[in-house]
Order: structure tokens, then C-alpha cells, then sequence
């Protein structure tokens, strides 16, 4: 009975079940259909007191805009945050597993975690499923030893860098960190140099759009900042095509009478 | 489809220059700074002078994710050990940990690698591991897609009994050869100079002299160190 039970709880973790669908339709000569791919663009830099992350807001299905205000900006722990590039479900999937594990870690460490740990977590379970979890990060946190960003690829390789770009946007956004990109800069400061980047990403890259989120955490505090600006604002329309009721000069009226008439056949119904 | 980027696809690799020398006395490493992703250089100040140990160091070359993980498995495993027997490994124990994995793994990884150190057996030491998992001591090896380049150089230029200056001198010019010939090898020389004090890390910049070009200043200055 306790058997049969635990044979109908769900899979924990990924499951790969559609994968052999996929395959199936493959060889069947048919296209599987495609994942949701956020063709993004996501940054993360270290500045005087802490990091500032970054994202667009748009997701894509192939060519299609699938949703036009995304969040990309996932929480770890309340000092970690952390960046997703690639497929949507992969990353938030991904991002959701460690933030559990690293908050079982805090309360079993009794201490605030670090921004290592996330980095060599994420890293050892993207290594595991060797490139086939979609997920391009960019990892940021405080902790007792300082500010820090990881760069993390989806093969499970890590590189910490003082800024970093991911996504199909981050040549975008690395040549604006390349250009002005400075040591110690103040929280103004790198708060704009992030919403340039990622506006860079918005605007000159097509994978990326919509919206500006930044997330700046400093030593004790964390200000999310979704939809910190509308790139994208929709443009209000000035003039409306409807016209007034005589914009139209009646040149000319006839008036003629029409007979219309109207022959009733009576169907008699049936009784049998 | 132009606005799927391929790069962000494949796999970030080492397309390397990496290098080690011994001495009497310890060992000298030697790499450039260039981490490629496909066309993209996805990091430009990479360290691949990894620590295993205080004095045992490996230098990378193959996949990023791949090398790293056997390195981070291979740290982790050889501090456990020195914590268990209260004694300093030996370089030959990590090669030979590094050995297993390469072998044992060699269908599923892409990694090239080289590990030196100093140990109070046998002084400083260079093991090569290439592609197919095989070890072998060598007073000096290169490895890496850049140093095809360079077996000229090291042929003509290589001769036991270097002091250490000299050593550091002939790891930073033939380094800065490779990295001039191979697309895949670039940014910084870094070197590492292991001996029984522990380790001396260098930094080589691209240019005439080896030194940044208006020292101290710059944020390239900064990120390489």
C-alpha cells in the first residue's frame, strides 16, 4: 500500500520524460516544439559597498515575444541573488533547487550563507547534467567576506569576475562595462552603468526588450527593483480616425420609393 | 536565424597556453588569460594557475567546466588527506588523482592538464596529463592549443639547470609567443614560481616591456590583478 503510494508521487528534480517524446517526433519526420528561450540580456557588477544585477524583461519562443514583462532577477537568499539567461524553465527551475538547498545550508550552518557555496552548488549541478540544463547565470551577493559576481556557464564552468554579462545581449553590454567600467564606484554611479548595459542589450539586440529590473544588494539591505524603467514605453496615440457626423458635404440626395413585398405559404403541420 | 547567438551554446572552453618548468628548488608555471566561448571571449583575465594545495598548482587547458570540476574535486579530496595524515601532499599523489579521473572519464572530458608543484620528497616536480589520460613527469612541458607554436622556442631555449629568474624569463617569452601566434591564447602572461616557501604569483601585461603601460591605473590594471 505505502509502495503504491510512494510510486505516484511525482519525480523530484528535472524530469526528462519529454525528451524521449521529443526524440520520437524527431525521427517521425516532425519538429518537437520549441522551448521558451529568454534571449536576454542579464549583467552583474561589484561597486564600493555591494553588487548591482540587472535584466530585460523579454521572453521568446523562436521568433514570437512570449511574454513582454519577465522577471529574470531570481532569489537564492536574502543576500544572494541571481541572473537566468537561456531556457526560462531551466533557469528558474535551476535557481528554485538551490535556493532551497542554501536555505536548508543556513539553517543547519546557523550562519548567512555565501555566495560561494551558491556558486559551487550551481556549478557542481549544471557539471552533473552535462549542458543539457539551458541555464546561463549570473550569480550576486554580500556576505562576510565582501561583494562578489560569478559568471557560470551552462556546461558548469565559473568564472569571478568584478562584472559580468550573460544572454544574447551581453555583447551589448560588455562593451558599455568595457568602456566605463571603474573600481569603487558609488551606488548612483553603478546603478546607471547597469541600466545602460542592459538598455544596450534592450535596444541592439533582438532576443532582449522591454524593461529595465536591477537589483542592488549591499551589506545588510536588498532593494529589488522591478521594472526600474519602462524602456519601452507604449506611445500615446494623438489623433483617432473617427470623423465628426457631417464632416462629409452631401452633394447630391435622391429619394425613391420601394415596394417590398412579402408572400406567406402556409405549411400545415404535421400530425401523424 | 540572426538573433539566436550560437556562442551562448557552446561550450566555454580554454583555448589555452599553459606551461610549466622545473628547477632546483620548485617549479615555474605559466598561462595566458583567455577563456573562449565559440568567436566570444567570455573572460578575458581568467586564472588558470589553479590551487590544489598551498604548494601543488595545476594549469588548465581543454573545457572550463570540465577541468574546473576535476580540479575542485581533486583540491577537495587532497585537503581531506593532508587533514587525515597531518602531512603536506605530494605532487606525484595529486598527478596521479588528476590521472585517474582524466583516464577513467577520458570518452566524457576534454581536458589537458598539467599539475607542479614542491613537495620534501622530491623538490619541485612537472607532471603532464594530456588528452587521453596519461602521466608523465617532464622537466618542462607545454600544453594548450597555443603551444603548437611554441616547441621551437622551448626546444632551442630549454636547457636544464635554469635558475629560477631564468626560468620566469623563458615561461613569459615563450608564453607571449604563443598568445602572439594563436587566436585562441591572449590577455595577460601569468606566472606562478612554487618552492618550499609556498607560492609567488607574477603578472605579465601584453606589452613591449611586460609591464602596464601607465602602471597602477587603468581598470585593466585592476581586473587582471
Amino acid at each position: 500500500m505505502d509502495l503504491d503510494l510512494a510510486r505516484n508521487l511525482p519525480h523530484a528534480g528535472f524530469n526528462f520524460d519529454n525528451c524521449k517524446r521529443n526524440a520520437t517526433l524527431l525521427s517521425g519526420g516532425f519538429k518537437p516544439p520549441t522551448t521558451t528561450k529568454t534571449g536576454t540580456t542579464i549583467v552583474g557588477i561589484i561597486y564600493k559597498d555591494g553588487v548591482v544585477l540587472g535584466a530585460d524583461t523579454r521572453a521568446t519562443e523562436g521568433p514570437i515575444v512570449s511574454d513582454k514583462n519577465c522577471a529574470k532577477i531570481h532569489y537564492l537568499a536574502k543576500n544572494i541573488y541571481c541572473c537566468g539567461a537561456g531556457t526560462a524553465a531551466d533557469t528558474e527551475r535551476t535557481t528554485d533547487i538551490i535556493s532551497s538547498q542554501l536555505e536548508l545550508h543556513r539553517l543547519s550552518t546557523e550562519r548567512d550563507v555565501r555566495v560561494v557555496a551558491a556558486n559551487t552548488m550551481l556549478k557542481q549541478m549544471l557539471f552533473r547534467y552535462q549542458g543539457h540544463i539551458s541555464a546561463a547565470l549570473v550569480l550576486g551577493g554580500v556576505d562576510k567576506t565582501g561583494p562578489h559576481i560569478y559568471c557560470i556557464h551552462p556546461h558548469g564552468s565559473s568564472d569571478k569576475l568584478p562584472y559580468a554579462t550573460m544572454g544574447s545581449g551581453s555583447l551589448a553590454a560588455m562593451s558599455v562595462f568595457e568602456s566605463r567600467w571603474k573600481p569603487d564606484m558609488s551606488e548612483k554611479e553603478a546603478k546607471l552603468l547597469v541600466r545602460d548595459a542592459i538598455a544596450a542589450g534592450i535596444f541592439n539586440d533582438l532576443g532582449s526588450g522591454s524593461n529595465v529590473d536591477l537589483c542592488v544588494i549591499r551589506k545588510d539591505s536588498v532593494e529589488y527593483l522591478r521594472n526600474y524603467e519602462l524602456a519601452n514605453k507604449k506611445g500615446e496615440r494623438q489623433l483617432d480616425y473617427r470623423f465628426d457626423i457631417g464632416a462629409t458635404r452631401v452633394l447630391h440626395s435622391t429619394i425613391s420609393d420601394m415596394n417590398i413585398t412579402e408572400r406567406i405559404e402556409v405549411v400545415p403541420m404535421e400530425t401523424s | 536565424m540572426v538573433y539566436e547567438m550560437d556562442f551562448t551554446d557552446t561550450p566555454v572552453s580554454t583555448g589555452t597556453t599553459i606551461m610549466a618548468v622545473e628547477f632546483d628548488g620548485g617549479v615555474v608555471i605559466g598561462a595566458d588569460s583567455r577563456t573562449s566561448s565559440g568567436p566570444y571571449v567570455a573572460n578575458r583575465v581568467t586564472d588558470k594557475l589553479t590551487r590544489i594545495t598551498d604548494k601543488i598548482y595545476c594549469c588548465r587547458s581543454g573545457s572550463a567546466a570540465d577541468t574546473q570540476a576535476i580540479a575542485d574535486i581533486v583540491a577537495y579530496s587532497l585537503n581531506y588527506h593532508e587533514n587525515q595524515t597531518s602531512k603536506d601532499a605530494l605532487v606525484f599523489e595529486a598527478a596521479s588523482e588528476f590521472r585517474n579521473y582524466c583516464y577513467n572519464y577520458r570518452d566524457s572530458l576534454l581536458a589537458g592538464i598539467i599539475v607542479a608543484g614542491w613537495d620534501e620528497q622530491r623538490g619541485g616536480q612537472v607532471f603532464s596529463i594530456p588528452l587521453g589520460g596519461m602521466l608523465t613527469r617532464e622537466p618542462c612541458t607545454i600544453g594548450g592549443s597555443g603551444s603548437s607554436f611554441i616547441y621551437g622556442y622551448v626546444r632551442e631555449h630549454f636547457h636544464e639547470g635554469m635558475s629560477k629568474e631564468e626560468c620566469v624569463k623563458f615561461v613569459k617569452t615563450a608564453v607571449q609567443h604563443a598568445i602572439y601566434h594563436d587566436g585562441s591564447s591572449g590577455g595577460v602572461v601569468r606566472v606562478g614560481i612554487i618552492t618550499k616557501e609556498g607560492v609567488e604569483r607574477r603578472l605579465f601585461y601584453n606589452t613591449e616591456s611586460g609591464e602596464s603601460e601607465i602602471s597602477g591605473t587603468g581598470s585593466s590594471a585592476i581586473l587582471a590583478q
